[in-house]
């Protein structure tokens, strides 16, 4: 069967959950197969959670300090496995890295680009990619008429899972980096991550906006997202006032979102919020306004204060969980 | 330091954007085109480096007869002069496409840095910058939230999801900014006045030298193939709080086995 590539993401010796969410969609189109570019012995380390995940076979591009150098390692490991499989697809995550590495890509192989797509099929032996635009205001299906598509899919968004490989079979690429395309990284300023699920995948998000008040207070929105196991969002407002760092932001110009539950706390429900949150399954709205938008895409809204509404809404879960 | 900055015209997010049911493509007429905010950022950080190291900012955009509204706006800011892409040949351009033509009027401009937006808001595809360094051979140093030029090094802070990081690299190079960077300056009445006498060069596919063949719909590298509108939710439920408020939303979340 013809291979399809999926660029792995991993960070220390862990596969990232998206790179499962690609291999299951790169089965739909062919044979999954992984390329990883890390430091030696990175391919080797993960060839049993990557064969897991349904990869194949692993593509490795290896090399004394990978992390020294951004992202033109991917794009040339990515290059070199096209050219030894010539395959049906190359996947990536639709992160900024993601869709960088896919722009860059794309150019070097002529090929068409499709970002942040949300689902892909072959459909009588052509890729077919839905992109959700407009914050899923309308569904669009493309196909990639020219050269191999270079298609990054958006986190949380594909369902299922590949069958296992056992022992995946690793081949090692030789690639090489122009070095006056270089960025180099001089110090990373990694992000703490606590134990809450990562934003973009969550089950549950429990938002705060400006009506929060202060960072000080966004432990109520906090606390209310432990006791749903949720992820804590927030909109723009609250970000640049500085309540919240601004990873968490949801919106047009931060992450989409697209949960079970979402909770919106405080926030009015601008247009731009709304279109990183609207597909969300059931939405949840805590505000003292009773003509904010935000109630106009609300399954149950609560016109209210959210520092008597939520504390209560976390202690009612929190009983029920016994 | 001679800078260009690109500048791109997209519907107001403010407005409710739509698609053409003909053909599923942006519906010009729908909603407002403005310059997308983030490039109004990418012309702040333009015009206070070469406050900073002299030099000129020419912005640039590709689109349709109305994009040079956005030119204007960014020579208002104080960019000083302009450089507009536009051919009917290139309708229903796609990435792979605009990358060939901007790059080719980028070249020809021959700057110090190239600045755009981390991620345009009605295609969100933030692929864009790396197309272009890639096309042109350079560095790219993106979604950055603070930069620095000495001589002829950049230093720079990432950030994106999962973490930042201090990068740096050598001029020429594309840099892309992230919208934490900070405000853009508004344009004031000698600004605006003065716009309307700045240059704006216009630029077809042939005097970039781009071969018909490749152009436009027909040539694109990407076919929609089928698209459909999404009903939006609705509104739900809504209740006053009477001092069980929370407890409500619990009995909702329990019918919707959510909890
Ligand atoms: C190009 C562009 C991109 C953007 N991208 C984003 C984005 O990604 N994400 C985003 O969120 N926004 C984005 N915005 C900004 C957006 O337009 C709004 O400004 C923002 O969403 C407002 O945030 P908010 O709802 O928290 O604040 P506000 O609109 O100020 O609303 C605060 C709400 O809190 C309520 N409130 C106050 N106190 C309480 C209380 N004690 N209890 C209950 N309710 C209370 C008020 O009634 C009010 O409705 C963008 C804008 C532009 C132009
Ligand atoms: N047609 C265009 N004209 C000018 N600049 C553009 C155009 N398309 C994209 N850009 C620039 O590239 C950035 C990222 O766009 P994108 O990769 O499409 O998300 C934008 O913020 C602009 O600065």
């Amino acid at each position: 069967m013809a291979e399809v590539l999926v660029l792995v993401e991993h960070a220390d010796g862990q596969v990232k959950k998206v790179t499962g969410e690609l291999m299951a969609a790169a089965s739909r189109l062919g044979s999954p197969v992984a390329v990883v570019v890390g430091a030696a012995g990175t391919a080797a380390g993960l060839a049993e959670q990557l064969g897991a995940a349904g990869a194949a076979k692993i593509y490795a591009a290896e090399s004394a300090d990978p992390l020294e150098l951004l992202l033109t390692p991917q794009v040339a490991a990515l290059a070199a496995a096209v050219a030894v499989a010539e395959p049906v697809a190359v996947l990536l995550a639709a992160t900024f890295d993601g869709r960088e590495i896919a722009g860059r890509l794309a150019v070097r192989l002529d090929s068409g680009l499709l970002a942040d797509v949300v689902d892909v099929a072959a459909e009588d032996g052509v890729v077919i990619a839905t992109q959700s635009v407009f914050g899923g205001a309308y569904s669009t299906r493309y196909q990639v008429t020219k050269g191999v598509p270079v298609i990054s899919v958006r986190h949380n968004s594909i369902e299922g899972a590949a069958p296992a490989v056992s022992s995946p079979e690793i081949v090692v690429l030789e690639t090489t980096v122009d070095p006056a395309t270089a960025t180099t990284v001089t110090k990373w300023l990694p992000e703490e991550v606590g134990d809450r699920p990562e934003l973009g995948g969550a089950k549950v998000v429990v938002s705060g906006g400006r009506g929060v008040g202060s960072a000080d207070n966004f432990h109520v929105v906090e606390e209310l997202a432990d006791q749903l196991g949720g992820a804590v969002g927030a909109s723009r407002a609250a970000v640049d006032s500085g309540y919240y760092p601004h990873q968490f932001q949801v919106g047009q110009t931060g992450t989409t979102v697209s949960p079970q539950l979402y909770v919106a706390l405080g926030i009015s429900g601008a247009i731009q919020h709304r279109a990183g949150m609207q597909t969300s399954k059931t939405i949840i709205a805590v505000n003292k306004d009773p003509d904010a938008p935000i109630f106009e895409i609300a399954d149950y809204g609560v016109v209210g204060d959210l520092f008597t509404v939520a504390p209560q809404l976390a202690s009612a879960v929190k009983a029920r969980k016994g | 330091m001679d800078i260009a900055v690109l500048v791109k015209q997209v519907p107001d997010t403010y407005s409710e954007r739509k698609l053409r049911e003909s053909d599923w493509v942006l519906d010009r007429d729908a909603a407002d085109a403005v310059i997308d905010e983030i490039d109004s950022k990418g012309v702040e950080i333009g015009l206070q480096l070469t406050e900073a190291h002299g030099g000129q900012v020419t912005v640039v955009t590709m689109g349709p007869d109305r994009a040079k509204e956005t030119l204007r706006k960014a020579l208002a800011m104080g960019a000083h002069k302009a450089v507009h892409v536009v051919d009917d040949a290139f309708a229903g351009s796609d990435a792979l496409q605009t990358s060939a033509a901007l790059a080719a009027a980028l070249k020809s401009l021959n700057v110090d840095l190239i600045i755009t937006g981390n991620e345009a808001t009605d295609g969100r595809t933030a692929s864009m910058p790396a197309m272009l360094a890639e096309r042109l051979g350079l560095p790219s140093v993106t979604s950055v939230v603070g930069i620095t030029i000495d001589g002829q090094t950049i230093t720079a802070e990432r950030v994106v999801e999962g973490g930042a990081a201090n990068v740096t690299a050598t001029l020429p190079a594309v840099v892309s900014v992230n919208e934490k960077i900070g405000e853009p300056r508004y344009p004031n009445f000698k600004g605006i006045m003065a716009a309307k006498s700045k240059p704006v060069a216009v630029l077809s596919a042939a005097d970039l030298g781009l071969e018909p063949g490749t152009l436009g719909l027909a040539n694109a590298s990407t076919q929609v193939v089928s698209g459909s509108p999404r009903p939006m939710k609705s509104a739900g439920e809504k209740v006053t709080d009477d001092g069980a408020g929370g407890t409500g939303i619990a009995e909702f979340l329990v019918t919707q086995r959510l909890i």
